[in-house]
């Protein structure tokens, strides 16, 4: 139990931190370079990626990947020229991460350089001997098909050879902004995000942790889910913040109102706060969150960084699982045996999905209801195949099974008071 | 017989019970409770008409029982209504002052009452009450009646409850469909705390929470006027059925033990108590555990206090409610109720007692009639109101006016 094995180390003295390269990839990816190449980050080595011209960018070394091939012309949004183009300068990219123990992946894929490249540069820095951990957007919806398809297809590639990948939908961010916000608004918001959360891990990485997490079991969190992670800071101050922050949390809109954390297979917990940050308090964080996240694997540090002053911050990292989509082929091929696999999907995680079974049901019945639903979905086939969402815990709400249910801040309250706070009666 | 005018009848179609009451006006104004009615509900959940023909039939027997102890004939109701769609806020109208004189005349009063009326609803809801809360002559705050005052500014506000417009009219057709009248929809809240809260309260400051079978209704008086009201669609039927879940026990045993064993707070000395329910041979069938029991309802009842402090912390009326919390309604009658809602709430709180109203000592006794009787009492104001003015051609709505502050 990685999880549950703190041994204290009390220690204050700063961490050895590990040589970290952050390597901006396509346009996407050095527009939040830019971003990221502040104070914060001292220590960093920045490296801008492109196909296109990287004259505007504030990183200190550039790699400006041309080719005649591309007539000077970038990738033209196809990631197979991206891939191609790197491949033929894999030595280029290789030397770039030479030195590093951790690389940075920043790209937003979609186009022709995120999607193209990332991968062959994740393995590159495999092959240089460093850990590879992605941060990634993908596209928004509106933008149509293909680059859909192809930011799917870039992730899988990059996941298969990274460490971890973080990746945020941008999609998800219509829930932060309104009518109003202008486009541009829009992606300083997605890549605030994502340098966001690539700060958390920073964090977590080289400031001095009361509760150390070590990069081995941030990469066991991102690795190999064929899933997304979504991603969470909040910050709250006073006496009662750690109340306020487990609050904000559940409210936060890319956690789906705290459905996400309700969902989530497994989660990172870093808590950051000032040197008054009290072991109280991160346990009363933990519980709290624990209560949400039942059935997800926890992975929690605490560290005191005196830029906080009394500013206690959480941030979490949230994977939600997908099982299915892990005993399928990545790409493709799903054919003849879908419908049997979904099956299997779906009952062999009963016992991790479904936090107290119905009363009523034999194992037997809840695996037949669970099949026929399914089978509806599995049907259609193909690899555009999705999971079906099925409802959380199945708690019988008895008298108001059939009525429009009682929601209050996300919350049905027609279920026992006693089970939504989780009070145990033996 | 009686003079028709002189009978007033409240009908509350409950979730746990369909409850009409017959009250009489004496010549001198004051109201006689001279028949009651009931009937369990079965057509109804969380306040709201689920079931028509059982509802029907329920509201028609208690009807028809109210009819016979009070040895009259129902035509005309006053209809209460709940549920989660209804909901309550302030909104203010502004009107400036024309005339030359800069009197206030009783047409400007009008006016400025129709400004605050007109609010952004949703195109399907509807107004249920719209209740004056206190004028502003030039920014001068407290006037109650400004008609006659000089100012070149008036402003009210007003206090607007709506709800959804087919949910209400599904009650008033049920009504309607039993050849009976509905004089007027009234929201249940409003009406027990008409029945609950003396003038002096109402001053005050306070909060009357009546806790039915589905719905937890409330209405927060503060300076004499109504400041905010609300519905919670949790009551006593969730905490049957948290114990029907929790204990393992039909919903109909579950009621029962509430009923029996209930209490809102968890004693030390029932720590390790059993119940052993039998069966109609008298054979054991199953033991339930006291503290589990109590343990349950303790929490949910918890919630719904919680809920509604955190919605008075929003409005920011906490500060406001010097004569604390005052409970009616069916969940009133849990064991220990005041001190768990103390507790939570942090300000007195007290089991209320109709008054003001004289008549039937049984029905007035008991916290579950108190919307029934302030439906009759809201009749009462509202014909006394009429008879006061020689134009019915002010609409329904217009009639709920200063008398909150007088009655």
């Amino acid at each position: 139990m990685k999880t549950n094995s703190p041994t204290p180390e009390a220690s204050l003295e700063p961490v050895q931190v590990p040589a970290v390269k952050i390597i901006g990839v396509g346009s996407a990816g050095v527009t939040m370079l830019d971003l990221l190449n502040s104070a914060d980050f001292a220590g960093a080595g920045f490296v801008a990626l492109n196909t296109d011209a990287l004259a505007g960018s504030s990183a200190p070394v550039k790699i400006q990947l041309e080719t005649k091939l591309l007539r000077g012309l970038g990738t033209g949004g196809d990631p197979e020229r991206g891939g191609a183009i790197a491949e033929e300068q894999f030595a280029t990219l290789k030397n770039a991460c030479e030195g590093a123990d951790v690389v940075f992946v920043v790209a937003g894929l979609g186009g022709g350089a995120g999607s193209g490249i990332s991968p062959v540069l994740a393995r590159a820095a495999k092959e240089a001997g460093a850990l590879v951990l992605g941060f990634v957007t993908l596209p928004f919806a509106c933008e149509g098909n293909r680059r859909q398809q192809q930011a799917q297809s870039g992730l899988d590639q990059l996941k298969s050879v990274a460490d971890g990948v973080i990746c945020l939908p941008c999609e998800k961010t219509f829930n932060l902004i309104d009518e109003n916000t202008s486009v541009l608004d829009t992606f300083r918001l997605t890549d605030g995000l994502l340098v966001e959360s690539l700060r958390g891990v920073w964090r977590l990485l080289t400031r001095p942790g009361l509760i150390r997490i070590h990069f081995d079991d941030l990469c066991a969190l991102v690795r190999d889910r064929h899933s997304e992670s979504v991603f969470a800071s909040v910050e709250a101050t006073g006496p009662g913040r750690a109340r306020e922050v487990i609050e904000k949390l559940i409210a936060h809109p890319l956690l789906d109102e705290g459905r996400a954390l309700a969902e989530s297979g497994a989660m990172l917990v870093s808590l950051m706060g000032g040197k008054d940050l009290t072991m109280a308090e991160v346990n009363r964080v933990m519980e709290q969150i624990g209560r949400h996240c039942e059935r997800a694997q926890i992975i929690m540090g605490a560290a005191v960084d005196e830029t906080l002053k009394n500013r206690l911050s959480v941030t979490v990292i949230v994977t939600r699982e997908n099982p299915v989509a892990m005993e399928l082929p990545p790409l493709g091929g799903a054919g003849e045996s879908s419908e049997t696999m979904i099956a299997r999907g779906l009952t062999g995680r009963l016992g991790s999905r479904c936090g107290s079974p119905a009363p009523g049901l034999t194992p037997e019945q809840r695996e037949q209801i669970l099949t026929q639903r399914a089978g509806g979905r599995g049907r259609k086939g193909g690899p555009k195949m999705r999971q079906a969402q099925l409802p959380l815990a199945i708690i019988t709400k008895g008298r108001f099974d059939k009525s429009e249910p009682t929601i209050h801040k996300g919350e049905d309250l027609d279920i026992p008071t006693y089970v939504r706070r989780g009070v145990a009666l033996n | 017989m009686f003079d028709d005018s002189s009978l007033i009848v409240g009908l509350e179609i409950g979730t746990s019970k369909v409850c009409a009451v017959v009250g009489e006006r004496n010549a001198d104004g004051s109201l006689n409770i001279i028949g009651l009615g009931q009937a369990r509900s079965r057509g109804v959940r969380k306040g709201e008409v689920v079931d028509t023909t059982q509802a029907e039939e329920d509201v028609r027997n208690a009807i028809v029982e109210a009819e016979q102890m009070a040895d009259v004939e129902i035509r005309n109701v006053y209809l209460g209504v709940t549920g989660a769609h209804i909901r309550g806020f302030n909104n203010r109208g502004v009107h400036p002052v024309v005339s030359a004189d800069r009197e206030i005349s009783e047409d400007d009063v009008q006016d400025v009452v129709k400004n605050a009326k007109a609010i952004n609803l949703p195109t399907e809801n509807n107004i249920v009450h719209a209740i004056r809360q206190h004028f502003f002559v030039d920014g001068q705050d407290g006037v109650t009646d400004p008609v006659g005052m000089l100012g070149a500014r008036l402003e009210v506000d007003m206090h607007v409850v709506h709800g959804h417009t087919n949910r209400l009219q599904n009650a008033i057709r049920l009504v309607k469909g039993l050849q009976l009248e509905v004089d007027d929809v009234v929201f249940n809240g409003l009406a027990s705390s008409l029945a609950l809260l003396s003038n002096d309260q109402k001053e005050l400051g306070a909060l009357v929470m009546d806790i039915g079978g589905g719905t937890t209704d409330y209405v927060v008086y503060a300076n004499g006027v109504i400041r905010h009201t609300g519905v919670l669609a949790i009551g006593g039927d969730h905490v049957s059925n948290d114990l029907a879940y929790g204990l393992k026990v039909p919903l109909s045993r579950a009621e029962k033990l509430k009923r029996e064993y209930g209490s809102a707070l968890v004693d030390e000395e029932i720590k390790g108590q059993t119940i052993t329910i039998m069966n109609d041979l008298g054979l054991p069938l199953k033991t339930v555990n006291v503290e589990h029991l109590r343990r349950i309802m303790s929490l949910r009842l918890e919630e719904i206090f919680q809920l509604v402090a955190q919605d008075l912390e929003q409005a920011g009326l906490s500060d406001y409610l010097r004569a604390g919390v005052i409970l009616c309604g069916g969940c009133a009658r849990v064991p220990q109720i005041a001190p768990l809602a103390e507790k939570v709430m942090q300000m007195p709180v007290s089991l209320g007692q109709t008054n003001s109203v004289s008549g039937l000592k049984s029905a007035l006794d008991q916290p579950e009639f108190v919307s029934a009787i302030g439906l009759v009492k809201f009749g009462s104001f509202k014909t006394r109101k009429r008879e006061g003015k020689t134009s019915l051609a002010q609409g329904l709505k217009s009639t709920i006016t200063s008398f909150w502050r007088r009655s």
